[in-house]
């Protein structure tokens, strides 16, 4: 066993950055009262200056106003609200109708089921063999009913990132809301809402070296929306929740950190991965599109072995992944995204998420490329399958 | 490090024993499906006079839980007479294993059920089942719920797939509910017909397709 943990599950949660746990610091020992009105006591105005600054910074880097950002407590909360917001808004006056992809993060998908149950019905798009909406499928989803459409930016487990301008121009030449859950995206791929006519946008702190617990949820000016998380009147009434300042303040410090530069980087990584196992381990498949995916996001099936042995002997030489196999989900069900994208349960089954981080280097991408050949061919040799081919191929 | 199973589990999942395939085999079995998630193949050799169990070896498609038990199976069953064999649980395999989470039985009760299906195939094929029941619908319905959809992940008595099962002086005849031409009808047929084939009074099986 190894002693050196290569961390290569960067999509589901990232290391803190020693940076933003400094700029954060404050705010827990010193500054630590409630953000208060303009009219209460020094330390609360001061918490309300620096709330108002990360505000600032994260609404900036989204190319929109302070008022159109709100903070919560991750992107599990700004999906939620965003899709019950607008169906709490909307739901009577409008229309009962929304349309989401069927390869959404659980957030979106769960949302979407749980406003079924009251009432609403919902789309759930079908996807090509790489992910992609189709635009003229969705634009003849939409009815006089169609309150909201919710389609991410990239994908969570295959990383293909949609045509977001295409959807939103739809969405805005119908007068549909449109939200995109941008999780994986945001501060790594533009998302400028001056361009892009998104309304609402799911974003969070987590993917990118910042505090978990912090997310925010991008609204338009003058988008409909209810609250319904009741309360204070924080987040111009729209979240009601003691201010956490010290996340706020990490997540604009983890946003200012990214740097086009480490992007490249990690687009880097991600390219010399996907070319060396495709050209180095026979049989295996790419999931997702091969360029239109997140800088970080490589995803392949090892066909004839399971997901979850592959991540336990990685484990044990001290990489972390992740796989779509129903051996490895608590719900004992193969990834609803590898089925979408026209894959049956051998392709999910077989399924490895390598997902690249700041703290990665080359050496971990040889690495893991060296450690996940030998253990794919060691466990091919004890399966029933695909030994004709294995020798055909090999 | 901290793992989810214990340290025997981690062993056997690591080098894993009498792993491969015995050509020409005196019984093998295989159990689950590439659909489904796991497999998991066993092979067996029978000493004719002792009737023990001289060889065996298993394959494996699937998890950790999969190849321990796959492992642990073949340590347990070896050198056992049939009959001995034939009754190993799921939880002597599992308290051998110094225990598996209650959430991989599904995935480990395979390599039970391969050694107890491999040893049933060597009896049929040697003319050694004991009590010989005539075959009859329900017998072959119940094997049937070892063939797996692959469109489904799910059996294909409970998906409804098998429209009609007939017996009629030694031919078996069954209807399945999909195309000839279907992406699975191969596959599914070859199941099907691994499993009828060998029952003892079974002189012809003929697997018709609806289209």
């Amino acid at each position: 066993m190894s002693d050196r943990v290569v961390y290569l599950d960067n999509a589901a949660a990232t290391r803190l950055d020693e940076r933003v746990l400094e700029a954060m610091t404050p705010y827990f020992f010193d500054t630590y009262a409630v953000a208060t009105s303009e009219f209460g006591y020094s330390q609360g105005i001061e918490a309300r200056e620096v709330l108002d600054g990360a505000r600032e910074a994260l609404a900036d880097a989204l190319g929109a106003s302070p008022e159109e950002l709100i903070f919560t407590s991750g992107s599990t909360e700004s999906s939620n609200i965003a899709l019950k917001g607008v169906a709490l808004a909307l739901g009577k006056k409008k229309g009962k109708h929304m349309i989401v992809s069927k390869i959404e993060d659980f957030p979106v998908l769960y949302s979407s089921q749980a406003l079924e149950k009251q009432g609403f019905q919902v789309t759930y798009l079908d996807v090509d063999g790489d992910g992609f909406v189709d635009l003229d499928r969705l634009r003849d989803s939409m009815t006089n009913e169609t309150i909201l459409v919710s389609i991410q930016h990239a994908n969570q487990e295959i990383g293909t990132i949609q045509d977001i301008e295409g959807i939103g121009r739809i969405c805005r030449e119908k007068g549909v809301l449109f939200h995109t859950d941008a999780t994986h995206t945001f501060a790594r791929v533009a998302l400028d809402v001056k361009n892009i006519p998104v309304d609402l946008a799911t974003v969070s702190a987590h993917t990118i070296h910042g505090p978990k617990g912090t997310g925010g949820l991008y609204i338009r000016q003058g988008t409909q929306i209810a609250k319904w998380v009741d309360g204070g009147f924080q987040e111009f009434n729209l979240r009601a929740g003691l201010e956490n300042i010290a996340g706020a303040v990490g997540f604009a410090k983890a946003v200012e950190l990214v740097t086009p530069e480490e992007t490249k980087r990690l687009q880097e990584m991600r390219d010399r991965l996907i070319d060396r196992i495709l050209a180095e381990i026979p049989n295996s498949t790419l999931n997702g599109h091969r360029w239109k995916r997140l800088p970080q996001n490589a995803n392949v099936t090892f066909h004839f072995v399971e997901g979850e042995s592959i991540t336990l002997h990685l484990d044990m030489r001290g990489f972390a992944v992740s796989t779509g196999s129903a051996c490895f989900s608590r719900s004992l069900e193969g990834s609803h995204v590898i089925f979408g994208i026209g894959g049956d349960h051998e392709r999910a089954h077989g399924s490895i998420r390598f997902t690249f981080g700041r703290y990665n280097t080359m050496e971990d991408v040889d690495a893991v490329l060296q450690a996940s050949a030998e253990i794919v061919q060691e466990l091919r040799s004890i399966s029933p399958l695909g030994k004709n081919k294995e020798k055909e191929e090999g | 490090m901290k793992f989810p199973y214990s340290e025997t589990v981690l062993e056997h999942f690591r080098h894993p024993r009498n792993v491969g395939k015995i050509e020409n085999p005196d019984g093998k079995a295989t159990e689950g499906s590439p659909a489904c998630g796991d497999m998991v193949a066993v092979y067996i050799d029978v000493d004719p006079k002792t009737k023990t169990i001289a060889d065996i070896k298993f394959e494996s498609y699937g998890c950790a839980s999969n190849i321990a038990t796959g492992s642990i199976i073949t340590e347990l069953a070896k050198g056992k007479t049939l009959d001995e064999a034939k009754k190993i649980t799921w939880k002597e395999a599992s308290e051998a294993l110094g225990g598996l989470p209650k959430i991989k039985v599904h995935c480990s009760v395979l390599a039970v059920e391969g050694l107890r299906s491999a040893i049933q195939n060597y009896e049929e094929r040697h003319g050694l089942v004991k009590e010989q029941k005539p075959t009859t619908v329900e017998v072959i319905r119940q094997r049937l719920k070892k063939v797996i959809n692959p469109l489904t992940g799910l059996n294909v008595v409970r998906t409804n797939i098998v429209r009609d099962i007939e017996i009629k002086d030694g031919t078996v005849r069954v209807l399945v509910d999909i195309p000839q031409d279907h992406q699975f009808a191969h596959a599914i047929k070859e199941d099907i017909t691994e499993r009828i084939e060998p029952l003892w009074d079974v002189k012809k099986l003929v697997v018709e397709f609806t289209e």
